[in-house]
């Protein structure tokens, strides 16, 4: 690792002010900062600790939402009894996301400016190209082992996936994150990578983020987080999707859908298309499947992440069919 | 690098140290306290071997700063028995063949102690799988070590009762 100094923040204008200066970055639980910095990847002259300011970690529900300070741990969302009553899919995220050593360090600010997993990106001493790390470089991946990258908002420049579990399931329900007074959604914070990969969230120098907002809703109240990953636990995800629920009274009829995949594209993605074709049909399996396939909707593979094109669908489909059961 | 003062109780004893920023909590307690019972496998966060419990929380010290943790109370494998006698748990680890080659074992034996104060496995093998997913056993000693946790839990929870009554 190299040298750096280091700074405790007291208040959170003493972490803005400081982080604004150039080669200085925050550190939250360093589940993603310090490894990064061991891989040579992050090379902070300053880290600023803002792990000792006090009350960012409120966790506040309420009947119009819930509002999580950025260093609530993950461990302690995913186990809060009105987060799992009200946004079960934030919770059932939570859980299946790397391990409980990891989630009783890592904060969901930090969880949300998590790095692609991406080796080459994580393998500097190895691999020179890399868009995302030194842009102008190239991309290794492009061409090379493929089998974890995107096949959704991928660019010439770039085919990284982002890994985060949380954030597949803001993005369904239209979470913010607040960065002091300045809200943006979830789904305007990730950037696609475009020709500029290694911008990755509408972030600014000097910001931090200091709360995220879920608003309440009935398909946030019955919903699910579908992870498959290649071992059982303790995995990032071959593709994940968050979906949630409101039907008719009816019973049967679709009145409101939301679904976000995970797992398969450049950051994390909401799968408009399959909300659109299904609001309004009564839930049956061939509909569901059918309307399933729509959120791989112009997907590009590069050879070994092929079967995500196909995994995702059915992902998606089994939780829109599981929410279905409950009913 | 200017090192910076912080003050740690470790395994009960208060130590004031001065510390290089970069240095992990890990990395401080093997190399600056001799505590080489906590073991470094893949320093990345992925194995669990170097579980200790911070303020009663099970970690990878191998992702913390130890600086970051100023104040803090950590609690390592030296720390688990109570003179010769054992915890309930390495003993139902010794009872159960919950380790081959051992390397894991203090990882692993940190980890149930934080799987059982956060009271979310009960006896229910599947869910004792899925909380120490976070510790990985190249031995693959995975059946004895789920027997042993389903042991210690018990005979916790019969001390719990007999402390109670
Ligand atoms: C082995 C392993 C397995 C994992 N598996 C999963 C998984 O299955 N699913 C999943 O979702 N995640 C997984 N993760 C990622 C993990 O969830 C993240 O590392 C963690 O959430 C990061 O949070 P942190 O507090 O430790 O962040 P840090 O490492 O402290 O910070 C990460 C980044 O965010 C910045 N930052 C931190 N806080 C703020 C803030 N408030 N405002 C602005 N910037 C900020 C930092 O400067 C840094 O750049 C895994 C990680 C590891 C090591
Ligand atoms: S996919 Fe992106 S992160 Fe990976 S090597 Fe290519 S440019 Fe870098
Ligand atoms: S040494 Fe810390 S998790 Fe492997
Ligand atoms: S006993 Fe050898 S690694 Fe677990």
């Amino acid at each position: 690792m190299r040298d750096f100094s280091y700074f405790r923040a007291s208040s959170l204008d003493a972490a803005r002010q400081a982080a604004a200066l150039p080669g200085t970055m925050l550190l939250a639980g360093g589940t993603t900062l310090i490894d990064l910095a061991k891989c040579g990847v992050a090379e902070p002259d300053t880290l600023v600790d803002i792990t000792h300011l006090k009350g960012l970690d409120r966790i506040d529900v309420n009947e119009r939402g819930a509002t999580i300070g950025a260093l609530a741990k993950m461990g302690h969302i995913a186990d809060h009894a009105d987060i799992k009553s009200r946004f079960p899919a934030i919770s059932e995220a939570l859980w299946q996301a790397a391990s409980a050593q990891i989630r009783n360090m890592a904060t969901i600010g930090g969880n949300l400016m998590q790095r692609t997993r991406c080796p080459y990106f994580r393998g500097p001493a190895n691999f020179s190209a890399c868009n995302k790390r030194e842009p102008g470089s190239g991309c290794s991946a492009i061409g090379g082992v493929t089998r974890g990258h995107a096949v959704l908002g991928t660019s010439e420049a770039c085919i990284a996936m982002y890994p985060g579990d949380l954030a597949t399931a803001l993005v369904a329900f239209d979470a913010t994150v607040h960065l002091g007074e300045r809200k943006l959604l979830v789904d305007d914070f990730f950037l696609l990578p475009g020709s500029t990969p290694d911008r990755e969230h509408a972030i600014e120098p000097g910001e931090m983020i200091t709360s995220i907002e879920i608003p309440s809703s009935a398909a946030a109240h019955r919903s699910t987080y579908l992870k498959i990953r290649d071992r059982q636990s303790y995995e990032f995800a071959a593709a994940s999707a968050a979906v949630g629920i409101e039907f008719e009274a009816d019973g049967r009829t679709i009145r409101d859908l939301r679904v976000a995949l995970g797992g398969v594209a450049t950051k994390p993605w909401r799968a408009r298309a399959v909300e659109e074709a299904l609001k309004g049909k009564v839930l049956e399996p061939e509909t569901v499947r059918a309307a399933s396939r729509l959120a791989v909707e112009g997907a590009v593979d590069h050879g070994a992440n092929h079967y995500k094109i196909e995994l995702a669908p059915r992902v998606v489909a089994r939780a829109i069919l599981k929410l279905g059961e409950t009913a | 690098m200017t090192s910076l003062p912080i003050t740690l109780t470790i395994n009960g004893h208060r130590h004031e140290l001065e510390v290089d920023p970069r240095v992990t909590l890990l990395d401080l307690l093997r190399e600056r306290l001799d505590l080489t019972g906590t073991k470094k496998g893949c320093d990345r966060g992925q194995c669990g071997a170097c579980t200790v419990l911070v303020d009663g929380k099970r970690i990878n010290s191998c992702l913390a700063l130890a600086v970051s943790h100023d104040g803090a109370n950590v609690l390592t494998i030296e720390g688990v028995a109570r003179g010769e006698e054992l915890h309930p748990v390495q003993a139902a680890f010794i009872a159960h063949d919950g380790f081959q080659c051992g390397f894991c074992t203090p990882g692993q034996i940190m980890s149930t102690l934080g799987l059982i104060s956060e009271g979310q496995a009960g006896d229910d093998p599947e869910r004792i799988r899925e909380g120490l997913s976070g510790n990985i056993c190249r031995c693959a000693a995975y059946g004895g070590i789920v027997e042993a946790v389903l042991e210690a839990q018990e005979q916790l929870a019969k001390s719990d009762r007999r402390t109670a009554a």
